[in-house]
């Protein structure tokens, strides 16, 4: 079994670890402050989908740790492979909210400009997008570039072919790609225990010969931690790596799953105790480095962000029908032409209404 | 340079050659397209000329192969690969329908992806089980896709090279019953571009429409119904996806009869959709119902049985004997 790597306890005591070191004061300030962020904009995209104003959201309240980790390891020319519950990690990597919100308006694109940010979409089917990553980072690898790839899965998708063979060609090519496997230990429904018969998935590292590291992903300071010298790995030329983070999913799939039908209250209590924010809040204030105005402040920003949130969720427009027919190919072929003229003449007839 | 003798096999590896060497980001992967060449010698001497990281073996994983070089193309580069034959492309299915197919449109326009994904495909070479499928109904029918199928060595070498420098995905068709088929071809003379279909041979009687392996069996049908005394066109299309809709209406409206050619299996195939497609367009024109000669709607028949499944001459002109010809 492979032992998890954890620095911070879940009241916030430091524990000594001979490989990993605790993160430097700022960074750690910094890492807390996007745990506040993420976890306020969880909170409003929730009460977006109330609203109606976003068709679904699949939050990622209780893994902040991983979604700040995950983009604070990165640096500037890195690329990130996000999925659909990753959007916190696109957020905190810069990409207006907004934007990243656009496709669960029900719009029809993921709403940033990938190469602008070196983010992919956001995947919605499970671990198609790994593959990606290693041709992303293998392009880079053959122009000499050390650019490295972070990509982002959870549990249930290391059950899918596509992992498995991301794994095995990045192993097999050197790929400068970092593997961060989210084990909140659901999808949607089914446990973990029905997705492998591994003691961990970091276990799984050995049999595509690359380097895993279990580490608590409800430590930011341990996944930050353990990213660091992932990526570094990776820039370094040295090949993938696999890092399977212990955490869980605090909320249902998403506002159209019900829970209560898979999973008791009792663990969900138990993960609450082990909520990365108040670990690392413990910290800080304990060491002194986070005080009262400082925490005042980042409340503050934290209802800024979220009513810039919902302002701009609020003001966006609504999709033009004729768009989607616009980037089908580069050039619209003839029949795709005559579709979009057709759509167009209903629409001014004032189709659509009935 | 004049016309040459030259395979279809040796254009493709000719025209990857050289777009090879005129773009340093063409890359060339799959399974034994390395040192070996590919199992039908297409890629041969590509490693030795352009070295390991330009053309490579990867593992032995079709939806890997696919999604790599999607990645690639995400981060800059051109990647023409290999999908050892027809059914074994069916593990990246996922990656070809759902990713490759939709990341312009996902992304709004902001990642084009040009990937060349090379499809031996379609029977007639006594291949067993799971090497003949006729699978370009289902790439045709993926919004997103741009689906080659040529028939010469001529067009096996300027669609291929249109191919790989097209800013979006292409599904390029090599028919292996074509592969060592020897013709005259001048790889140095323009092809007519991605989407235009092109009349083999003229015939004010009927119209022949098909593409790839039954191109060539469609003009030894028309060379004999000349001399029975029937002048047949044989239209071929090249370019699944664009269709040139046009063309096709033209060269039916012009004879008034049509027969479709395809081996796949008709049902709900391409050889369907041109069928369709001409009612639509040709009604009035028409002097008899469009006949469809596709191959049965069964999995691909073994060796010993595919010539029954296959369209042959006979069965082609049998099925221009039933165009109405006493209202003519």
């Amino acid at each position: 079994m492979t032992e998890i790597v954890r620095l911070l306890d879940t009241d916030g005591t430091v524990l000594e670890h001979e490989r990993y070191a605790l993160p430097e004061p700022e960074r750690l300030l910094e890492l807390y402050r996007g745990l506040v962020l993420g976890r306020r904009f969880n909170e409003q995209a929730n009460s977006l989908v109330r609203q109606g104003r976003l068709a679904v959201y699949p939050s990622s309240r209780g893994q902040e740790a991983c979604q700040i980790g995950a983009a604070a390891a990165l640096r500037g020319g890195d690329w990130l492979f996000p999925t659909y519950r990753d959007t916190v990690a696109v957020v905190q990597r810069g990409v207006p909210p907004v934007e990243a919100l656009t496709l669960l308006t029900g719009d029809w694109h993921c709403g940033y400009d990938p190469l602008a940010h070196r983010i992919a979409p956001q995947a919605t089917p499970l671990a198609t997008q790994l593959p990606h990553a290693v041709g992303v980072g293998h392009a880079a690898r053959l122009r000499g570039e050390d650019t490295v790839v972070l990509a982002l899965c959870g549990d249930g998708a290391t059950s899918e072919g596509d992992f498995h063979e991301a794994l095995n060609f990045a192993a097999v090519f050197t790929s400068p790609v970092v593997f961060l496997v989210q084990n909140n230990k659901y999808a949607i429904s089914v446990p973990l225990s029905r997705q492998t018969a591994a003691e961990s998935l970091a276990d799984k590292g050995i049999g595509y010969g690359m380097p895993a590291v279990l580490v608590d992903g409800n430590d930011p300071a341990a996944v930050t931690a353990v990213l660091d010298e992932a990526v570094a790995r990776a820039a370094s030329g040295a090949g993938p790596t696999l890092v399977e983070a212990d955490t869980y999913r605090l909320e249902a799939h998403t506002n159209a799953d019900d829970a209560g039908r898979y999973r008791s209250e009792l663990e969900v209590a138990e993960w609450t105790e082990r909520d990365p924010l108040p670990r690392l809040r413990a910290y800080l204030r304990g060491t002194g480095l986070l005080g009262a105005a400082r925490e005042t402040e980042l409340e503050e920003a934290a209802e800024e962000f979220a009513s810039l949130v919902r302002q701009g969720v609020s003001a966006m427009a609504a999709p033009r029908p004729g768009a989607l027919f616009a980037e089908v190919y580069g050039t619209p072929t003839q029949r795709l032409a005559t579709q979009a003229a057709l759509l167009d003449t209903e629409l001014r007839a004032g189709a659509g209404t009935r | 340079m004049s016309a040459e003798k030259l395979t279809m096999a040796a254009a493709i590896n000719t025209a990857l050659r050289d777009a090879m060497r005129a773009d340093d980001s063409v890359l060339v992967f799959g399974e034994d397209v390395g040192p070996l060449g590919g199992v039908f010698r297409v890629t041969e001497g590509l490693t030795d000329s352009f070295g390991a990281a330009r053309c490579f073996d990867t593992p032995l994983a079709e939806s890997g192969i696919l999604g790599m070089a999607i990645g690639l193309a995400m981060n800059g580069m051109h990647p023409v690969v290999e999908m050892q034959f027809d059914a074994f492309a069916y593990p990246a299915f996922e990656q070809i329908t759902s990713h490759l197919a939709k990341m312009r449109n996902r992304t709004r326009g902001a990642l084009h992806l040009p990937v060349v994904v090379r499809v031996p495909y379609a029977g007639g070479i006594g291949g067993v089980e799971h090497h003949c499928d006729s699978s370009e109904s289902y790439y045709a029918h993926t919004p997103g896709l741009t689906v080659l199928a040529p028939a010469t060595s001529a067009d096996a070498y300027g669609l291929l090279r249109a191919a790989i420098e097209y800013p979006d995905p292409v599904i390029f068709l090599e028919p292996k019953k074509r592969y060592f088929a020897s013709e005259e071809a001048d790889i140095r003379e323009p092809v007519a571009p991605i989407g235009t279909a092109e009349l083999r041979r003229a015939g004010r009687d009927a119209t022949l429409i098909t593409y790839g392996p039954s191109v060539p069996v469609a003009l030894a049908a028309a060379e004999q119904a000349a001399a029975e005394g029937r002048e047949l066109g044989v239209l071929d299309l090249r370019s699944l996806v664009p269709l040139d809709e046009q063309t096709i209406a033209e060269a039916v409206r012009a004879s008034g009869r049509a027969v479709v050619i395809a081996e796949t299996p008709g049902f709900a195939s391409v050889a369907a959709e041109l069928a369709a497609l001409i009612g639509e367009r040709c009604f009035h024109h028409l002097e008899a119902p469009v006949r469809r000669v596709t191959g049965f709607d069964i999995p691909y028949p073994p060796p010993k049985l595919e010539r029954h499944h296959l369209p042959s001459i006979d069965r082609i002109l049998d099925a221009v004997d039933e165009l109405q010809w006493e209202h003519a």
